[in-house]
């Protein structure tokens, strides 16, 4: 019975790598914050995660976003909260970024600006992808 | 015509195919995710800047503001609320949305 107990706590338990890839502007659909909130329920299974931003998906990233005139949530600042849920690799795709006038002084968060072969290494040696 | 665009240009053809087919004098309202395409630096920005020529192109502000791109809208693009939104429906004959 103990042995049973550690691994549902997974004190014994397997840890494989975890990629979310994001890759919807914020606000527009729904697909942004779903995605934010299933990385945060995540955390709680001690996993080796990931998160990776590209195409629209760097968007989600933008400082200075106030929501208040279309009546939304504004999740935004949720990312800055990811490293205190022991999330702390956040990458993004130098290409999606240029394509978007952006650049990491633009985001909210701390990035890894990765170029597109090393994020292509990236996801191939990921364990699970989940992608929104 | 108002013609009323709302999916970003860089995930949906929808701005293209508008500007490809809205006819000189025509306004063109980028709203929801299509306001990205009215700020500075990104690939549709050449596309807003070339049509400026024959068409009047608004962006909506709540929408700009959201999205933390108000300080990077194009010059010449007209910000409006959502009082702005209404006057320009109610301004032109018909609209068309291209979802």
């Amino acid at each position: 019975m103990s042995d049973m107990m550690d691994d549902m706590e997974g004190g014994e338990g397997v840890v494989k790598k975890f990629m979310f890839v994001n890759r919807k502007a914020p606000h527009g659909t729904i697909y942004a914050l779903e995605g934010l909130e299933v990385v945060l329920v995540s955390a709680a299974f001690d996993q080796d995660v990931s998160m990776v931003f590209a195409d629209d998906g760097v968007y989600e990233l933008i400082k200075g976003m106030n929501t208040k005139g279309i009546e939304v949530k504004d999740f935004s600042k949720t990312y800055r909260a990811l490293d205190g849920y022991d999330i702390e690799k956040l990458y993004v795709e130098k290409a999606s970024m240029d394509a978007r006038g952006l650049t990491e002084a633009d985001l909210i968060v701390d990035v890894t600006v990765l170029d597109s072969a090393e994020m292509a290494n990236l996801m191939a040696e990921q364990d699970v992808v989940i992608s929104y | 015509m108002l013609h009323i665009v709302n999916k970003s240009a860089t995930e949906r053809n929808s701005l293209e195919s508008c500007l490809r087919m809205a006819t000189k004098g025509s306004a063109v309202l980028l709203i929801e995710d299509a306001v990205y395409a009215a700020t500075k630096g990104g690939v549709a920005a050449a596309q807003i800047q070339a049509a400026m020529a024959d068409l009047q192109i608004y962006a909506l502000g709540p929408d700009l503001d959201a999205r933390g791109m108000s300080a990077r809208v194009l010059d010449g693009v007209k910000v409006v609320d959502y009082g702005g939104f209404v006057d320009l429906v109610t301004e032109t004959n018909a609209c068309q949305s291209w979802l």
